[in-house]
């Protein structure tokens, strides 16, 4: 049973706090703050999401930056509370358009009179904006979402490609629109979140995509839609160990190790024809999650050599190399290398007519970090380091250094291959013709090159 | 007018207002505007009431306003509405006579004809929480119990726990749980099904321990048809509601194994739910369901395995922490499920440490012979990795492996790299490694100490390496060709050495470096004892003093002592004893799992859900500190009461005569136990007595002790033994167990003497647990430290399923334990007793 609710900026100010129960004291706030705050001396030990100070329970999730927090006394169920967390920032954001601190500060008696349809006297009730829409009436106050830092998976399409409105994903899902009408319209994105680790020599060791496919509706009268995905997908891998690679490539078959859906998701044709039908609640959620560890042909290839040059020098030198077609560009890239701990000082070369391209030496972790604006498919970059040390190293400079890591993101690419075939919207009359948004999105979440 | 309540300690920070004079000024503006009806006065009030609330939630005392707030109330606005309800249930505690002003307007507006207003009113009413206003309650919650919408249905369900904490008196009179009972088994609705639900276990939890037929009510819960009702609507309740009801199914104790497939069978596509805390809530009623079929119970392990690894990955970080924890328990269970998915384990460059932790720690479980190997060489590259805490802990995990006995060879030479990577913190990590490896295998010692040897004693400063250093450099004086001169400028720095630890352990190497080496080690020995001797620290101090006298007193006697040939350690001993880790899981899906400590260690009583068995051991953990063992005996008893067993301490005292034991009184009634022990068969388990007094009652025994050798012949004719054979494969699940318990009356409740041999042998309850297991009483539960511990044990009969309960509550110190016994055949109780008796004496004897 939930005590208390509150939202914590990064300074520690309480944005809002629900107290539903009493039986916490006032001041919890304050003492899960400095708790949090001075977790370790060690400041890479993160205080973890769930802890106990006095027989107090302490759930926390961070959403941009800020921290939703839940307090409690009773044993209870820790996925339940942080995935209600989580399930919170969703729904206020799906109200608010945007999740910051701002629109929080702006629209904090609209978030009350959420809390208290959500929750109880520290019971569930319901997270469907969807139904909490009857029940809420605060009008949101829009903060202007271009001032903003991008949030969420969504927000990877604000960039790039002209084709994707970007005020639709940071649109609230109860304000009307300036015009007064609301347009008809459905994003459906499909984010893949891709992880791979490659060997010193290049081989890849582990590699994992996460996917998910999320649906966004502002469509009026709640139509049921079907979404037919590919027909040849398979679940599972059978008796096979999941790392047994070879085989299954070549063929166009995508094969999901598990997969999970959402709860208004009927799977009734899905073994026939791979077809999700849904009646779309509002808001964003995801419609089915999936995990593939099959064989995939990685976006990027690293190559990193990084050479001692005399006494107290060394020389790096970082190539990646896009591998996927041209008509696709990634966008956002930052490259990263820890740096041996004795590094006063880099110097960097670039190619030659390198555009979009910065360096930097994080000096405080030593750290060389290299951003590029842009790559387009089936290019290749270079970046040469001298670097200088304070001391003579011992031992092997490959053991100080490295690993090289590096995120981006590639719209309209998904290394899965899984597609969604059409999207079918149930007509209500012959004009009814809404937009619908088919959006594909790569992310690198852990893509680690040793050296 | 009532202080203001301190809301919130907080001082406001520079940028937001001091408070004070805004709030006059709100006053003010307020009171213009609670008579007016001017067009545009409701937007007037929204911008003051919001203006009232952003300061209540910075935390600035507001309450001097409530009059205000009350009066500006009389509206139709919802909005408005809806923020002065808010306002009013955050003073109105601090302030009951001013909350009787609002009174009037929430009674009048839970009549409203608008279904919201209605329960928004009626949830403010009983949010109160102002005890004398408790009688304004009971009309409108009834009323909103018989409401014909849904939303003023649920909103009142919630209202009569509300009404339950302010008053339970008032609640229970007015009948109220017994409305939400046929409510929960006949609304249409599926929300005020759940509400309903969680509102009767929290109340009927409560009031189980003041009246009998709120503890039958509370089983009712778990019975049959509610839980089948329950189950057959569950796709009706949303995701959050699912979850109540599957936690309420966990518990249900099925009848058949056709119960158990039905009811999996019709939650099976639950674990393709999206969130996790359905799934996970699903994968507990699996589990608990399976327990004792084996070859189902691995079924459902291979079933759950895929869905938890997609929740561990596709979730947030703070979910996937949430979910290996899960995984960490269930892979300390079963290794051998995730050994192939090792590499899901596998740390990613981005996670937050807390995540990385437990994977480390799952790489640790799952490592066997076929992925020893690879995992070793993974953890190997976090080693070296620059993100300082994750490579510390991956050499202890690479550490925590070796002990495993896996592929040692490999790992030893990985670990000696690791000591040649000359950073710091690897090599202190190593070292620790290090001298618990050569504590588990000797026969490296040549390898190890020879890269040791090495290693510049300067270059380690954390206490726990050096310590390690010194140890081995006392520990294999013999080998280490400088070990007397490193330990003499160690030594030499003894002021320096802020850590008692080291300097323990500095005293300990040079004496053990002396009895190989005297003449070298004389001087650093001298030096060690007398800055030993003058040392503050009393641990120091004593041991230096120890060993001058010993070595006063005799040298071979001081190298018996300090350094007698050692065996090499074959277990480490786990921090964790079996019947924690057990408990643990009976608590799957919560956060014992997550601190992987049973509740009752970080939850106060009162707030321990409803249905928690470990209540009970988790008394007994606490309270132990007394010395007067008597009492802390009666303090152990006097938690059980209000606790689980209160009931059938109830039905005890209602038919004593049930049974026509003698023994039915309780025995702790004050009087020392010590004296007022029965005489009969006590005596056979008590002190120095030939143990063949003991072969009284059965021949089990008897043929026990003659195996033994032990002089068996001295023995007085034995009485005939009972016609009692126990069922040595006696099976009783938990729940069952403590129903039983509940139900049954106690046959017999003693107190009796335990031998000394008895009380040495009882360091952990797992050594009584062992031996009574071999006697056919097993264990349910057991818990407690010295001197106070505490079995729940069981036992059946070896032809028919007829079960004997035992409690028994140990104290070593006054070597007495106390028996209560119950029994379905209670005719044969007293001939359970003696076996049973007869058993416990018999243990630590030889």
């Amino acid at each position: 049973m939930i005590s208390q609710f509150f939202v914590l900026s990064q300074r520690g100010d309480n944005i809002v706090f629900r107290d539903y129960r009493g039986d916490v004291q006032k001041g919890s706030a304050e003492i899960f703050f400095r708790k949090v705050k001075f977790w370790s001396e060690d400041a890479e030990e993160e205080a973890p999401p769930v802890f106990n100070v006095d027989g107090v329970n302490y759930f926390h999730v961070k959403v941009v930056g800020l921290l939703f927090v839940a307090t409690m006394r009773t044993n209870t169920s820790p996925s339940l509370v942080l995935e209600l967390l989580q399930r919170i920032a969703r729904v206020i954001k799906d109200y608010l358009g945007v999740l910051s601190e701002d629109s929080l500060r702006k629209n904090f008696v609209l978030v009350y009179e959420l809390l208290d349809e959500v929750i109880d006297f520290g019971y569930v009730q319901t997270t469907s904006t969807e139904v909490l829409k009857s029940y809420v009436f605060n009008e949101p106050i829009v903060v202007d979402a271009a001032r903003l830092p991008p949030l969420g998976p969504a927000s990877l399409f604000m960039q790039g490609s002209k084709r994707m409105p970007g005020t639709a994903i940071t649109k609230s899902v109860v304000a009307n629109e300036p015009g007064g009408r609301k347009r008809e319209e459905i994003f459906v994105d499909i984010i893949e979140k891709i992880s791979v680790t490659f060997s010193s020599s290049g081989y890849i060791l582990t590699s994992e995509i996460d996917g998910t496919i999320q649906m966004k509706s502002y469509l009026t009268g709640n139509p049921e839609i079907r979404l037919a995905l590919t027909d040849e997908l398979t679940i599972g891998r059978g008796g096979r160990s999941i790392y047994d690679y070879g085989g299954s490539s070549g063929s166009g078959a995508v094969i999901l190790d598990d997969c999970n859906f959402h709860e208004s998701v009927h799977l009734d044709s899905f073994d026939v024809d791979r077809t999700l039908s849904l009646v779309p609640p509002d808001g964003e959620f995801p419609v089915m999650n999936y995990r593939i560890t099959q064989e995939f042909k990685p976006p990027f290839r690293i190559n990193t050599l990084i050479e001692e040059a005399g006494q107290l020098r060394a020389e790096v030198m970082l190539k990646i190399r896009a591998e996927f077609p041209s008509s696709i560009t990634a966008n956002t890239i930052v490259v990263q290398m820890p740096l041996p701990k004795y590094t006063t000082r880099v110097s960097f070369e670039l190619e030659p007519g390198a555009v979009g391209q910065t360096t930097d030496f994080k000096e405080s972790n030593r750290r060389l970090e290299w951003s590029l604006k842009k790559i387009i498919g089936g290019s290749e970059h270079t970046l040469r380091a001298k670097l200088t040390f304070s001391q003579e190293l011992h031992g092997n400079i490959t053991k100080e250094a490295g690993p090289v890591s590096m995120t981006f993101t590639v719209p309209m690419y998904n290394p899965s291959r899984l597609q969604v075939k059409y999207l079918q919207i149930a007509k209500k009359s012959k004009t009814y013709n809404p937009y619908r948004w088919v959006r594909y999105v790569t992310q690198a979440n852990s893509y680690v090159a040793r050296i | 007018m009532a202080p203001p309540p301190v809301y919130n300690q907080r001082s406001p920070s520079p940028s937001q207002p001091s408070g004070k004079g805004e709030v006059s000024d709100l006053k003010m503006q307020l009171r213009q505007l609670a008579g007016s009806r001017a067009p545009g006065t409701d937007d007037a009030k929204r911008d003051l009431f919001k203006k009232v609330i952003s300061y209540m939630t910075i935390g600035i005392d507001v309450s001097s306003v409530f009059s205000e707030m009350v009066m500006c109330s009389a509206t139709s606005d919802i909005v408005l509405k809806k923020m002065c309800y808010l306002y009013v249930g955050n003073y109105a505690k601090h302030n009951p006579d001013l909350s009787l002003l609002t009174i009037n307007f929430l009674q009048r507006d839970c009549k409203d004809e608008d279904p919201m207003i209605r329960g928004l009113a009626l949830r403010s009413l009983c949010s109160l929480r102002v005890a004398n206003l408790v009688e304004y309650l009971v009309g409108p919650l009834g009323s909103g119990l018989k409401d014909s919408n849904n939303y003023v249905r649920m909103v009142a369900a919630m209202g009569v726990l509300k009404l339950y904490h302010i008053s339970a008196s008032t609640c229970v009179d007015a009948d109220f749980p017994t409305t939400l009972k046929h409510l929960m088994l006949d609304d249409p609705d599926a929300q005020v099904v759940a509400n309903c639900l969680s509102a009767l276990q929290e109340i009927w939890s409560l009031e189980a321990s003041k009246s009998e037929e709120a503890s039958r009510e509370r089983e009712g819960l778990l019975s049959k048809p509610v839980v089948y009702y329950l189950l057959n609507r569950i796709k009706e309740f949303n995701e959050w509601a699912q979850c109540i009801v599957l936690e309420l199914v966990a518990k249900y104790v099925p009848s058949d194994s056709n119960d158990i497939f039905d009811i999996m069978n019709l939650l099976e596509d639950r674990l393709q739910h999206a969130n996790g805390a359905v799934v996970l809530a699903t994968i507990k009623v699996f589990l608990h369901l399976t327990l004792s079929m084996t070859d189902v119970h691995q079924q459902v392990y291979e079933r759950i395995k895929a869905p938890l690894l997609t929740l561990m990955s596709s979730g947030s970080p703070e979910q996937s922490y949430a979910v290996l924890s899960h995984l960490h328990l269930l892979v300390m269970r079963a290794p051998y499920i995730f050994s192939s998915d090792y590499k899901n384990f596998y740390c990613q460059y981005n996670e937050p440490f807390y995540v990385k932790k437990l994977k480390l720690e799952m790489l640790t479980a799952v490592a066997n012979e076929s992925n020893t190997y690879e995992i070793v060489t993974e953890l190997c590259e976090y080693a070296a990795n620059v993100d300082i805490p994750i490579a510390r802990e991956s050499i202890r995990a690479v550490g925590k492996i070796a002990l495993q006995q896996y592929d040692v060879n490999a790992i030893v030479d990985r670990l000696l790299q690791f000591l040649e990577m000359e950073k710091d913190y690897v090599t202190a990590e190593t070292l620790v490694l290090v001298k618990d490896l050569l504590r588990k295998y000797p026969q490296w010692s040549h390898d190890c100490i020879a890269v040791v040897g090495n290693i510049s004693s300067k270059n380690v400063q954390e206490p726990k390496a050096k310590a390690a250093l010194i140890w081995m450099l006392g520990e294999y004086a013999q080998d280490m060709q400088d070990a007397p001169y490193i330990l003499e400028s160690l030594i030499e720095n003894w002021d320096e050495e802020h850590s008692a630890e080291v300097r323990l352990h500095l005293l300990s190497a040079v004496m053990k470096c002396f009895l190989r080496r005297p003449p070298e080690t004389q001087k650093a020995l001298g030096d060690a004892l007398a800055s030993g001797l003058a040392d503050f620290h009393q641990d120091v101090h004593d041991r230096a003093l120890l060993y001058y006298r010993l070595l006063q007193y005799d040298v071979s006697v001081a190298e018996r002592v300090v350094n007698p040939p050692k065996q090499a350690v074959s277990v480490f001993a786990d921090t964790q004893s079996s019947e924690i880790k057990d408990r643990i899981f009976d608590e799957f899906n919560s956060l014992s799992v997550v601190y992987q400590k049973p509740s009752y260690m970080f939850t106060d009583k009162e707030h321990r859900g409803p249905f928690a068995f470990s209540e009970e051991l988790g008394s007994l953990s606490i309270g132990v500190e007394s010395a007067d063992n008597i009492v802390t005996a009666q303090r152990v008893e006097a938690n059980d009461k209000d606790l689980l067993l209160g009931t059938s301490e109830k039905e005890e005292s209602r038919g004593p005569g049930n049974n026509g034991s003698a023994y039915n009184a309780p025995a702790y009634d004050g009087s020392p136990a010590l004296t007022a022990a029965p005489q009969t068969q006590l005596d056979l388990v008590s002190l120095d007595h030939t143990p063949a007094a003991s072969v009284s009652s059965t021949s089990l025994a008897i043929d026990d002790l003659l195996g033994l050798g032990l002089p068996v012949a001295s023995t007085p004719a034995p009485p005939p033994p009972p016609a009692l054979e126990l069922n040595p494969k006696a099976v009783l699940d938990p729940n069952s167990f403590q129903q039983k318990w509940r139900q049954l009356p106690i046959s017999i409740s003693q107190e009796i003497s335990i031998s000394p041999q008895g009380i040495t042998a009882l360091t952990t309850p797992q050594a009584l647990i062992r031996h009574m297991q071999g006697q056919s009483i097993h264990c349910m539960a057991s818990g407690g430290q010295a001197p106070n511990f505490k079995f729940f044990f069981f036992a059946q009969k070896a032809k028919e399923s007829s079960n004997y309960l035992v409690e028994c509550i140990i104290n070593t110190s006054a070597s007495k334990a106390q028996l209560k016994i119950k029994a379905d055949d209670q005719s044969t109780s007293e001939a359970f007793s003696s076996l049973f008796q007869s058993a416990l004496s018999k243990f630590g004897l030889p």
